[in-house]
């Protein structure tokens, strides 16, 4: 469960609210697109200026496929706050992206 | 086998196989896996997939300059590198020399959510670095199924998965991906529909408790294959799996000749003994010298300086050891001098396949001129009769094509020799010995028969065969009025001929002696005739001389006479 967050270089004692999300993506194909899109828009509305998102292009760094244990892709990787979790897809179903995120709409 | 040849002579495109390195497999495959294309192994749990499919890999980068990619989805790459270590394979220093590659993929299906449509090229980016990092010829995909329990959306890993055995074909890579049985499928998540050009099956059976496992090509496209279910072993060496029949009869015969330790059995054998490479069986009931015979054998073997390898079924090594120290015949210096191995296994100890195998193996290893199985009876304790014969056909078979000389014994459990052996492996030898309980007189003495011996010469008779402190020897059995005899009463047969002798030669002499007495008796009659003869002869002389001088004294007288007339007249 744990084995994702050791590599984490990001400080998470922190800033409890603060979200540290990495989004792997395959260059510029469909599902890559609409992933970063709709993730934007996600993090933009539900947790604004509390968020770090970095977007990694897994072509341009194959090895870190094998590190992060990616297979399906749209790859989103919350490391912080725990528990980390990994969403994959286009995000295109935001109830099940802020699941995975651990926010609740009803705030 | 032949596939390799790229000079084919016609221009037709062909398929190129890749060599797995498994020993028997490339044999029943002709050539190995198809390259460049998936192959597909299934099984149950436990069956050697994994296995299978690491030794592909390891062969294939040792062996044949094909390094490889193994995708493990079940276990951790450094459980598979101590698992793997057991068969002499050191995946990390072979990680290190870039000919094997070892990725682990992980799914854990609690981690992760599903947000909409997605597909799998991470993993089409991991295994495209890995190949391209070693460059690759070989990958192993094991077990790929698992992405269906860590996934939930089906549709896209079937769309997926057809597309990465399409991309695995384009990068010319030959894949073995494996596969879980399912009920009444060949995968759990029908895996065969995609991968289409080569299906191996593996299964590991149970029977009357022992177990076999087997190994079978379901299909295999484009070329031609073994169809038959081939048992398997894996042992320290790995996998080997045995072509149950050979395709054809066509082992070469040597017309050599190999002693059989016994010199009054080689008199037997037309002078020389067996053929070398030959098969020959030595069937008796028990008790009868079987073991003693195979005894003998191995020791002439490895008294000419050759190897043997004693496969014991029924006794210890070391209790053939001392037994056969015990008529003479040391073992244990051949033992100590490598020039013979001792196999001693209960049959029960695995199947018949297994024997066979393990047989198969150690010869491979020892590369003896010949071998004992002593006795083949006791394997009809792990399977049918029809089963036992089909595995010393292809034992035969194996040896024949290797030029080794085999002597099995068996019993035979009735003394009916019509009844022949119970493996009916009689019809399948070249050579047939038969040692036989001779029942006489109150005691149980031993024959030895040759039943057939093709191709040379041999001895019709009988012979009663002796054990002895000094090892083993035929002897000549008496003919007697009552028929055939042998043990105290063929030696008292032999004293009472001598008997006879003896008084045949005093009565010759008795009667010499009488002609010779007779011959003086008549030779001295004969001088006193002689003598007799002689005083006739001067009686009759002396008569004649007597006459003589009378007749010259009567003439003396009468000239005398006639003288003193004349001067009377002139007186006158």
């Amino acid at each position: 469960m744990n084995g994702n967050t050791d590599t984490e270089p990001i400080d998470l004692t922190d800033d409890n609210d603060h979200y540290v999300l990495r989004l792997f993506v395959t260059g510029a194909s469909l599902n890559s697109r609409r992933a970063v899109v709709n993730i934007k828009e996600i993090c933009e509305t539900y947790m604004k200026d509390k968020y770090s998102l970095e977007i990694i292009d897994v072509y341009q760094q194959k090895t870190i496929a094998e590190k992060e244990q990616i297979i399906a892709l749209p790859l989103l990787i919350k490391s912080a706050p725990l528990p980390a979790r990994r969403l994959i897809g286009d995000m295109s179903d935001t109830k099940k992206v802020l699941k995975g995120l651990g926010i609740s709409i009803g705030t | 086998m032949n596939t390799k040849s790229s000079d084919s002579q016609t221009s037709l495109p062909y398929l190129r196989k890749s060599r797995t390195g498994i020993k028997g497999l490339d044999e029943i495959t002709i050539g190995g896996f198809p390259q460049g294309r998936p192959t597909l192994i299934c099984g149950s749990a436990g069956c050697g997939k994994t296995l299978f499919s690491i030794e592909f890999l390891v062969h294939g980068a040792l062996e044949y300059g094909e390094p490889g990619v193994f995708v493990a989805f079940e276990e951790k790459t450094e459980e598979l590198t101590v698992n793997v270590a057991s068969l002499g394979f050191d995946l990390a220093q072979m990680q290190k020399d870039k000919l094997i590659k070892l990725d682990h993929i992980h799914i854990e299906r609690s981690e992760i959510e599903e947000t909409g449509e997605y597909d799998l090229n991470g993993l089409f980016i991991r295994l495209g670095h890995a190949i391209d990092s070693i460059g690759a010829k070989r990958v192993v995909l094991d077990t790929i199924e698992s992405l269906f329990s860590g996934l939930n959306n089906e549709a896209i890993i079937r769309a997926e998965l057809r597309r990465l055995f399409e991309w695995l074909k384009d990068r010319n890579v030959t894949t073995i991906i494996t596969g879980e049985k399912g009920e009444g499928t060949l995968t759990r998540q029908g895996l065969e529909e995609y991968v289409s050009d080569c299906v191996i099956l593996l299964d590991h059976r149970v029977e009357n408790k022992i177990s076999t496992r087997l190994l079978r090509i379901v299909k295999y496209r484009g070329s031609v294959h073994g169809t038959n279910e081939y048992p398997f072993l894996i042992d320290e060496d790995g996998i080997s799996v045995l072509p149950v029949t050979s395709l054809t009869l066509s082992h070469d015969a040597s017309s050599d000749r190999i002693s059989s330790g016994i010199p009054a059995l080689n008199k037997m054998l037309g002078g020389e003994g067996f053929f070398r490479g030959s098969s020959i069986l030595v069937s008796g009931t028990a008790g009868t010298g079987k073991t003693s015979i195979a005894g003998s054998f191995a020791n002439e073997t490895c008294v000419n300086g050759e190897r043997c390898i004693y496969f014991a079924f029924e006794e210890s090594p070391r209790q053939i050891v001392r037994n056969m120290r015990s008529i003479g015949i040391d073992l244990q210096t051949h033992i100590d001098n490598e020039l013979l191995m001792f196999h001693a296994s209960r049959p029960t100890l695995n199947g018949l396949e297994m024997h066979l195998l393990a047989i198969n193996k150690l010869i491979g290893q020892f590369k003896p001129t010949t071998v004992v199985v002593d006795p083949i009876t006791n394997l009809i304790t792990v399977g049918s009769v029809s089963e036992v014969k089909s595995v010393l056909i292809r034992l035969i078979d194996f040896l024949q094509s290797q030029g080794i000389t085999v002597l099995f014994t068996a019993l035979s459990l009735n003394d009916n020799i019509s009844e022949q052996t119970d493996e009916s492996v009689s019809s399948l030898v070249d050579a047939w010995l038969l040692v036989r309980d001779i029942e006489f007189n109150g005691e149980r003495n031993r024959g030895l028969y040759v039943m057939k011996s093709r191709g040379m010469k041999h001895s019709n008779q009988v012979r009663e065969f002796v054990i002895s402190d000094n090892g083993l020897d035929l002897v000549d059995v008496f003919l007697g009025p009552d028929g055939v005899l042998t043990g105290s009463a063929r030696e008292a047969q032999q004293l009472l001929e001598q008997t006879g002798v003896a008084l045949r030669d005093h009565a010759v002499s008795r009667k010499d002696r009488e002609i010779e007495r007779k011959r003086m008796v008549l030779e001295s009659k004969i001088s006193g005739l002689k003598e007799e003869f002689e005083s006739l002869q001067e009686e009759l002389n002396k008569t004649f001389i007597e006459e003589d001088l009378k007749k010259e004294v009567y003439e003396k007288n009468r000239q005398e006479i006639s003288r003193i007339r004349d001067n009377g007249k002139t007186t006158e």
